[in-house]
């Protein structure tokens, strides 16, 4: 069982890399690449949110949305999988605000550092997306757990290199069409060409 | 905007109202949609399978598919025993309600795979398989299972056809993958695909034999009746399907039930 | 924007104020489907059907929305017509569905949908809205069939599935690039895309974020 969970956090981190395999959460990967520390808070955040989101996500879909879910309630008949992009995102909404007003109230020096970025956590496409490869792959709650966390870790550590990659970049002369944004998605393909060499890695 | 909108009536009025609008809305579309998905869903998985047996053309209307259709018997198997049963054992009241997905996820109807079991990469096998069985004038001309395994993104799920003889290949494909374009995606590639029909699974002591071989087969050796070109540049979606046919064409597969249908023991088709 | 007219807010967002070339948004979801023109197709007009749907309801109400709940009131209306985009993709075209996989939910959290809803539709009237939506949806939708077009006919020398160039394993001269299928391509093209769209069009390049001055200290010896 370890091992099984050791693998998939490994695939989580490097094979199927949420940033660079599946191009996810690019928006705010794009936007906040500039600085090392702002990567690093995003990353942190993004690894938390992520390691709470997709196995809370995971028990409601279990316990209340997928077919025959509600054979407890005495209606093993009745499907409700099709509200789960909703429920996920509420979920996922309410997950933010809750962990930014407990941030704010006992831990403030660590809101101070990750409070500007949660709001946008919201909206990024990696932590949705981690939730409905969840459903799809059909994980249990400790795989669920191990992929949330690992999906976290892969993308932190793909925006925390871009960033460094970007820190330096901006010393260089780049043609003028290409500067900021161009590079940028070069730059990340070449990243996301590196990390197809973990293809097929498996423990 | 007015500040009246920030009162608290206002907010949760509004806030309820669109909850109400939009559960309505997603609600209703979900209803009114389920049958079409239903036979939507039904009507690819025939698809599927007579694909596989070759029954039907490449884009065949929905007319053609049910008539090619009912030629098939689905059919429950026991894989332990190798024998038929009624749906009924495994919980289902008939063999169209029978869904194989599900009763690999139920507990009480699949068995957990140790890792050195579990070749194919599936966690766990279930207890109970559908096969399709198509009778001839002297009797199966053709026995389409399903199959499954990990490749390198995905699994892969497929149907295996064997002639009424239990050992060789009519056609084999997969209808599930997510496996990289270009690459193991040629899993689909109908090139690859018509190299299997004649192909044999078993070799003479009944061990299974099938197996794909990179660099091409070579004609003259003597294995070639069970040899197929593995595909280019996909090493390891190649070996998850040759791991994924050992597993479902072996003992813990459908080898016992292969040979208990030859030998008349299966029980009655 | 200093005047609102409906030629504007449709044309606009397609070539000058492209939403992915310029500002960066919604990529998501929209790379990992650029392997086949079908899908990219499919999915450029489910998005824009979401966003010029959504805006139009935001704007219906937004003299109504209290502006503590503004967020989840888009987000709901958004999250409900995706629903039913999906439930209806899995109702007529149960192939394609399958192939786009989660990336129909991920158009939630797209942020363009978002983006047009709480920047326009909270300002602007449902018909505008309406428009801004399928005006932002064809300019994402017409970078998403640029880059399949790219991939899927260099990648596999298709195009929706016919062979145009016909490739060597089916005894034609074209030998398939095979990394044009894999993910890094997609980062490539966009990043060219973006480069051909700035030369094109000086005034969007960005500045350097740092200048190279010239050497001016003379060699002590």
């Amino acid at each position: 069982m370890f091992e099984h969970l050791l693998s998939l956090l490994i695939k989580a981190i490097f094979v199927e890399n949420m940033a660079l395999a599946f191009f996810l959460g690019m928006c705010t990967f794009m936007a906040l690449s500039k600085k090392i520390e702002a990567a690093v808070g995003l990353g942190i955040a993004v690894v938390v949110v992520l390691g709470i989101t997709v196995p809370i996500n995971n028990i409601i879909y279990n316990g209340l949305l997928r077919e025959g879910a509600l054979a407890w309630a005495g209606a093993p008949d009745v499907d409700l999988s099709f509200l789960g992009l909703l429920t996920y995102i509420g979920v996922i909404a309410a997950i933010v605000q809750i962990l930014e007003m407990v941030l704010d109230k006992y831990f403030p020096a660590l809101y101070n550092a990750l409070g500007v970025f949660l709001p946008l956590i919201t909206v990024n496409c990696a932590i949705m997306g981690a939730s409905l490869f969840m459903v799809e792959r059909d994980y249990n709650l400790a795989e669920s757990t191990v992929y949330g966390v690992g999906a976290g870790v892969g993308w932190a550590l793909s925006i925390i290199a871009l960033a460094g990659i970007r820190e330096k970049l901006k010393y260089s002369d780049v043609p003028e069409g290409l500067r900021g944004l161009g590079i940028t998605f070069i730059t990340v393909g070449l990243m996301s060409l590196g990390f197809m060499s973990f293809s097929g890695v498996s423990l | 905007m007015s500040k009246s909108n920030d009162t608290i009536q206002k907010t949760i009025i509004v806030a309820l109202a669109l909850c109400i609008v939009c559960s309505i809305f997603v609600a209703g579309s979900a209803v009114l949609l389920k049958p079409v998905q239903v036979s939507n869903r039904m009507l690819n998985m025939k698809e599927n399978i007579l694909r596989a047996g070759g029954m039907i053309g490449v884009h065949p209307s929905k007319k053609e598919v049910e008539e090619a259709f009912t030629a098939v018997v689905p059919r429950i198997v026991n894989l332990e025993t190798g024998q038929f049963v009624e749906p009924s054992e495994a919980g289902y009241s008939s063999v169209d309600a029978f869904d194989q997905k599900r009763v690999s996820q139920n507990p009480n109807l699949s068995k957990v795979l140790s890792s050195s079991e579990d070749m194919a990469g599936i966690k766990r096998r279930e207890r109970f398989a559908k096969v399709y069985l198509v009778k001839g004038d002297d009797g199966i001309e053709k026995i389409i299972l399903p199959v499954r395994g990990y490749g390198l993104w995905s699994t892969l799920y497929g149907f295996m056809a064997l002639k009424g003889d239990g050992n060789t290949v009519l056609g084999f494909g997969f209808y599930e993958h997510a496996e990289t374009p270009g690459l193991g995606g040629e899993v689909d590639n109908p090139n690859w695909k018509a190299l299997w029909p004649g192909k044999e699974i078993y070799d003479d002591s009944g061990n299974v034999a099938v197996a794909l071989v990179k660099g091409g087969v070579q004609p003259e050796s003597p294995t070639a009746r069970y040899s197929v070109d593995s595909l280019a540049g996909a090493t390891l979606t190649s070996r998850g399907v040759q791991n994924l046919l050992h597993y479902w064409m072996g003992q813990e597969g459908y080898k016992t039930f292969l040979n208990k249908l030859k030998s008349g023991e299966a029980g009655n088709v | 924007m200093s005047e609102v007219t409906i030629k504007k807010v449709l044309v606009e967002p397609i070539l000058s104020n492209n939403p992915i070339a310029l500002q960066i948004l919604g990529i998501c979801s929209a790379l990992a489907v650029t392997t086949s023109l079908k899908l990219s197709l499919v999915m450029a007009i489910a998005v824009s059907l979401v966003t010029a749907f959504s805006s139009m309801f935001v704007a219906m109400i937004r003299s109504h929305i209290p502006s503590a709940i503004r967020i989840i009131v888009q987000m709901t209306i958004i999250a409900s017509l995706v629903i039913v985009v999906d439930q209806v993709l899995k109702a007529y075209a149960y192939e394609i569905s399958k192939q786009l996989s989660v990336f129909v939910g991920l158009i939630i959290t797209n942020c363009i949908v978002m983006g047009r809803a709480e920047a326009f539709a909270m300002q602007n009237g449902p018909v505008l809205s309406f428009l801004d939506g399928i005006g932002n949806g064809a300019g994402y939708g017409l970078m998403l069939v640029a880059v399949a077009v790219i991939r899927e006919l260099l990648g596999s020398g298709k195009l929706l599935g016919f062979e145009i160039l016909p490739t060597i394993a089916n005894g034609g001269w074209y030998q398939p690039n095979g990394l044009l299928l894999l993910p890094p391509s997609a980062f490539f093209i966009i990043g060219l895309i973006i480069w051909g769209v700035r030369t094109y069009d000086r005034k969007q390049a960005e500045g350097a974020d740092y200048k190279l001055s010239a050497h001016k200290v003379k060699e002590a010896f």
